[in-house]
């Protein structure tokens, strides 16, 4: 599609909406829930749109801010400046072997509540036995202690993935109701996130939160419970592909599954200690059949051995190896796979993940070290998740939270507080909407798109200007941007230069060029109706006196005004 | 969520959600709960504007000490004016002939000045003067609030929670420009609307946003832009209001000349809409004239400061005749500030440094067309740090506008600025009273009347006791005499009333009581 036809597509995909502004308000007033879908989301998949052509050849074009930003965005929650120039003084290959490395296990979450009495606060309940009365109390300290390891991340791909793999591998904190079987299933995404993905698919069979989320604790032999043989095929493996026949989905039928949740029964969770374990007496003792999808392949009965050889057969398709990297691409790039990406990326990449026998850290390294990745059509493409977008706030604006020293209550008070603001932006970290994630990495043809409407856009725009304004106080802690810190960090030659200056917010806060009236306009907000060297007249008396209130409020309230625009721009929500 | 927790939501957040442009039109804060300042809710349908020129305007260029020419010539004869093109107000004080237009509206009734306007201790950065002048606080203090905010945030106690509703469809404040002004930031929200600039303000009628490049990143740009405008929860009243007036003034300049007029040209057209909205910022930026303010050669009437006052004069007479064609003149009054003046001397630069004290202009059918307090005094060898003294405080004007157009009471007022500033009558006597109709003054005569020129007149009417003024009026509202200021005992009334030294012509002569107020034409022979 050419230019002016993509100009009068969008033109009257635009007109046709506003046309019909007053009513759809209207309309659904008596309606609850709102709308979740935008009616200016796509409808079709625009593939009309240029599209980068590049391929997986190692990128070898320049390495500075620009790329280093752009592979930081994507693997990170809200680089900041410094992690941002670090990489930029170092190379791609460096910079990847740190993102590669999975760091130490973080000590697990503990109890900050009076109403959980079996330990003391600030000690761990994970390993203390379960009671209802305590549940929600501990399920809120895995959820805010998660929220932590993000806004805490290193400069490691290890919480993005992490994430990654609880949008692919779903459970519900909320379905399973046992927050310590909870933190094992977290635990266990993290000790694979950049690792095996095919050991982490029998684990997770396995764990005991994922037994109680699809059922496989109510598996027997006389009443085998389709639901985890299912989602496995569909939704964890080998992907669900077009109906060609009855029961037939291209790459499993429905007698696979029947055979898959024959494998699977005779697990159980186990309440204590936490875990799970295999009766032989509820498992189906038979040989598994299946389809010529799976080369007709049978399972012969292997006890508790055998959902092993499951995983194994699943993982000897290719289709799995390009599921996985289909969606690994739609986390780390975009959500369009045309024939072009299918043909140069997808199906390269998965080659690459069974070459590597499903080790994951190589196929990331491909990806992120390809022409493509850093191909300027796929910069700035990506809609922050609510997740993204709010720890990426805090992270980037380097707002202090609470130290440790503080006490556990003021930390996980504080990443409660993060918790619930993600969550009113429709993401709950812990509870994915249902087993296929969130909708965002999987519903076409609006995919990201899901996150924006006009509920969830408001409430970003809540809290980016609560932070840069008077910040959020719980437990006697505030959390607040402090612009002047943030401008004191820079170069004296930058921060004193309102041209420059601006430009370096700009850079560190939207992934793609803003435009020279988009420029005036935060100049206009800095600096209103003044000429640009006013800006350095100001700065420097308030250098000059850095603690006259009045000379920092000057600079202060200016500073808050033009992030408090620069936030407001529609690029801030890309990434 | 409910559909009231979405429009909450909507009205509470817009905060810089972007649009036009890729420019915000909304900015609100977060919604909190206000601690707000208990007031009714007033019914009233006037509006302000209030038009902040940025950089620091020169006043003494602007509004000339005609009497003080020798000292002001001594202090900056690189600059100054030709005393004979100065435009006379009064026998002592004159306008900028740039401002041709507002010396017209001046004689027609339609402009005040105020001189020598600043507070104590004057800070000279721009930042902080324009901090103290929007948000109204003493000079040592610093407040977070803007003062037509609080005012805004105790006639609409609560915003943005619940807010727009059926008896506040319409936006608080709205700034013509691309961020909202810091005079209308209430206690933990902002209650104005801005509209990110003339050009984007049309697109936002219009519906239409710039064009994003045609790449995926473009095209989530234009998605998001596009849910930006549907949560913008006032625009479809903006649009109702601007779509029910059309612009009637031939006199505004074309679109891009001068943005002061392309920005009240957008105010008249949503007033005249029927927007309530009560109060409008509007700016005008470029004046920190450090250098050339004046041409290096040529004419100094002509220059970077000429050119920014005619854009005034230009813009608020075309606002003015776009009103009166509207007959919505008399519901709007407007003023200038600036965050200082500039230094009585100019330096070798042609332009003027940061000073302090500086006139500030009211206009509107209804504002006192006078000019307050005498000339400002210049010292006859003016130095470098010698400034305008300060005559009126700026809070006084704020205060007596907000007393006299909005009915705030003194007790509020003080509440809004910490303490009580004296009443400065910028607005007509009675401003208010011809919508506001309180009861008339049954029985009142004059007589003799027509009266002999240079004789008296007696008033005669039915006091209800109280305190009581007689005043007699010009025809442009000016009051030129006072007969009668103080309590007068209840019962029948004979009031001589002194002609003395009056023009042969039409006066009105007006009674006020405390709950009656009547009028009677009075011509002197």
């Amino acid at each position: 599609m050419n230019r002016r036809l993509f100009l009068q597509r969008n033109a009257a995909v635009l007109k046709t909406p506003t046309a019909a502004a007053a009513t759809p308000t209207a309309a659904t007033a008596a309606q609850d829930p709102p709308e979740k879908v935008s009616r200016y989301a796509n409808k079709v998949l625009p593939t009309g749109l240029s599209r980068a052509t590049s391929t997986l050849v190692p990128y070898a074009g320049p390495w500075g801010y620009e790329q280093a930003a752009h592979l930081l965005r994507r693997t990170l929650f809200g680089p900041t400046r410094p992690e941002i120039q670090a990489a930029a003084a170092s190379s791609l290959s460096a910079v990847l072997n740190g993102l590669l490395t999975a760091p130490a296990a973080p000590a697990p979450p503990v109890n900050v509540s009076t109403t959980d009495t079996s330990v003391p606060i600030g000690q761990t309940w994970t390993a203390e036995v379960f009671d209802q009365n305590f549940e929600g109390v501990r399920r809120a300290s895995l959820r805010d202690w998660w929220l932590g390891q993000l806004l805490g991340q290193g400069a490691s791909l290890a919480e993005k993935m992490t994430l990654f793999w609880h949008n692919h591998f779903v459970v519900e904190l909320g379905d399973i109701n046992d927050a310590r079987m909870g933190y094992e299933y977290c635990r266990l995404l993290r000790q694979h996130a950049l690792g095996n993905v095919k050991q982490l698919a029998k684990d997770v069979t396995v764990t005991p939160a994922m037994l109680r989320y699809l059922n496989g604790n109510q598996s027997t032999a006389g009443a085998p419970n389709e639901n985890y043989g299912r989602e496995l095929l569909e939704l964890f493996t080998v992907g669900k592909g077009p109906l060609i026949a009855p029961g037939n989905y291209t790459n499993y039928t429905e007698a696979d599954v029947q055979a898959a949740a024959k494998v699977l029964t005779g697990w159980r969770d186990q309440a204590a200690p936490v875990g799970s374990y295999f009766t032989a007496s509820r498992h189906d003792g038979t040989t598994k059949v299946f389809s010529s999808c799976f080369g007709n392949a049978r399972i012969a009965p292997n006890g508790a051995s055998e959902y092993l050889d499951l995983v194994n057969l699943i993982f000897q398709q290719a289709e799995t190896a390009r599921f996985l990297v289909r969606k690994l691409y739609r986390w780390f790039v975009y959500y369009v796979i045309d024939a072009q990406v299918e043909t140069d990326i997808i199906q390269p990449l998965a080659t690459l993940l069974i070459q590597n026998n499903y080790e994951v850290a190589p196929v990331l390294r491909a990806l992120l070290s390809s022409e493509h990745f850093f191909d300027v059509l796929n910069m700035g493409c990506l809609i922050k998740s609510p997740l993204d977008f709010t720890v990426g706030l805090c992270r980037q604006m380097q707002i202090a939270f609470p130290a440790a020293s503080a006490g556990v209550v003021a930390q996980y008070g504080m990443w409660n507080y993060l918790n619930g603001v993600v969550a009113l932006q429709q993401q709950t970290l812990g509870d994915p909407p249902n087993v296929a994630g969130w909708a965002a990495y999987y519903q076409t043809p609006q995919f990201h798109e899901l996150w924006i409407n006009a509920v969830t856009l408001p409430r970003r725009n809540q809290i980016t200007d609560l932070l840069i304004g008077n910040g959020y106080t719980r437990n006697g802690v505030k959390i607040v941007i402090d612009p002047l810190a943030l401008t004191l960090a820079m170069p004296a030659a930058t921060a004193s230069d309102c041209n420059l200056l601006i430009a370096e917010f700009v850079r560190l806060m939207v992934p793609i060029p803003l435009t020279a009236n988009q420029l005036t306009f935060l100049k206009n907000a800095l600096l209103p109706g003044l000429p640009d060297f006013e800006w350095t007249v100001e700065w420097q008396q308030y250098l000059a006196a850095p603690t006259n209130t009045a000379k920092k409020a000057a600079v202060t309230t200016k500073l808050q005004a033009m992030l408090r625009a620069l936030m407001g721009l529609a690029e801030y929500h890309l990434s | 969520m409910k559909r009231r927790d979405f429009l909450q939501t909507t009205a509470a957040a817009a905060a810089g959600t972007a649009l036009l442009s890729g420019m915000p039109i909304g900015a609100y804060g977060y919604s909190p709960q206000l601690a707000a300042l208990t007031n009714a809710t007033t019914q009233s349908d006037k509006v302000l504007v209030i038009i902040q020129l940025q950089g620091g305007n020169d006043g003494l260029n602007m509004i000339i000490p005609l009497d003080q020419y020798p000292a002001l010539m001594a202090a900056r004869g690189n600059i100054a004016l030709p005393q004979t093109s100065v435009l006379p107000l009064t026998t002592a004080t004159g306008i900028h002939p740039a401002m041709a237009a507002l010396h017209n509206l001046y004689q027609n009734g339609q402009v005040g000045v105020v001189q020598s306007v600043g507070y104590p201790n004057p800070n000279f950065s721009h930042f902080r003067a324009t901090d103290i002048w929007t948000s109204g606080s003493d000079s040592n203090v610093t407040l977070t609030t803007g003062w037509a905010g609080r005012y805004l945030d105790g006639e609409y106690p609560g915003f943005p929670t619940g807010f727009p509703n059926a008896q506040n469809p319409d936006p608080l404040a709205i700034s013509i420009g691309s961020v909202v002004s810091n005079c209308v930031q209430g206690p933990s929200v902002n209650m104005g609307m801005a509209i990110a600039s003339t050009t984007s303000f049309l697109q936002l009628l219009s519906g239409g946003v710039d064009a994003a490049p045609n790449t995926p990143a473009g095209h989530e740009l234009m998605f998001i832009r596009q849910v930006v405008s549907q949560t913008q929860v006032y625009t479809s009243a903006i649009q109702a209001a601007a779509a029910r007036a059309q612009t009637l003034s031939p006199l505004y300049p074309a679109a891009g000349q001068n943005s002061l007029a392309d920005q009240l040209k957008i105010v008249a057209q949503l007033v005249s809409g029927g927007l309530q909205t009560r109060i409008y910022v509007c700016t005008l930026g470029g004046f920190d004239t450090h250098t050339l303010q004046v041409p290096a050669t040529g004419s100094t009437t002509t220059g970077t400061h000429a050119t920014l006052l005619g854009k005034i004069a230009e813009a608020v007479n075309a606002f003015q005749d776009d009103l009166r064609r509207h007959s919505v003149q008399d519901r709007v009054v407007g003023l200038t500030f600036s965050e200082f003046g500039r230094r009585i001397k100019s330096n070798s630069g042609n332009g003027t440094d940061h000073g302090s004290a500086a006139p500030l202009l009211v206009f509107g059918t209804k504002v006192n067309p006078m000019v307050h307090g005498p000339n400002p005094t210049l010292p006859a060898n003016a130095g470098v740090n010698d400034n305008v003294a300060m005559q009126f405080d700026f809070r006084s004007i704020y205060t007596s506008i907000l007393q006299d157009w909005f009915q705030v009471t003194p007790a509020t007022l003080t509440q809004l600025f910490g303490r009580s500033f004296p009443y400065v009558p910028v607005l007509r006597p009675g401003a208010l009273l011809a919508t506001a109709g309180p009861a008339e003054v049954a029985d009142f005569t004059v007589y003799p009347n027509p009266a002999p020129r240079d004789g008296r007149t007696t008033v005669a009417y039915d006091s209800a006791g109280g305190h009581v003024q007689v005043v007699l009026l010009d025809t442009l509202g000016r009051e030129v005499r006072r007969a009668v200021d103080r309590e007068l005992p209840r019962g029948a009334q004979q009031l001589p009333l002194d002609l003395s030294g009056l023009a042969a012509g039409a006066y009105y002569c007006q009674v006020r009581e405390a709950r009656r107020t009547g009028s009677r034409i009075v011509v002197v022979e």
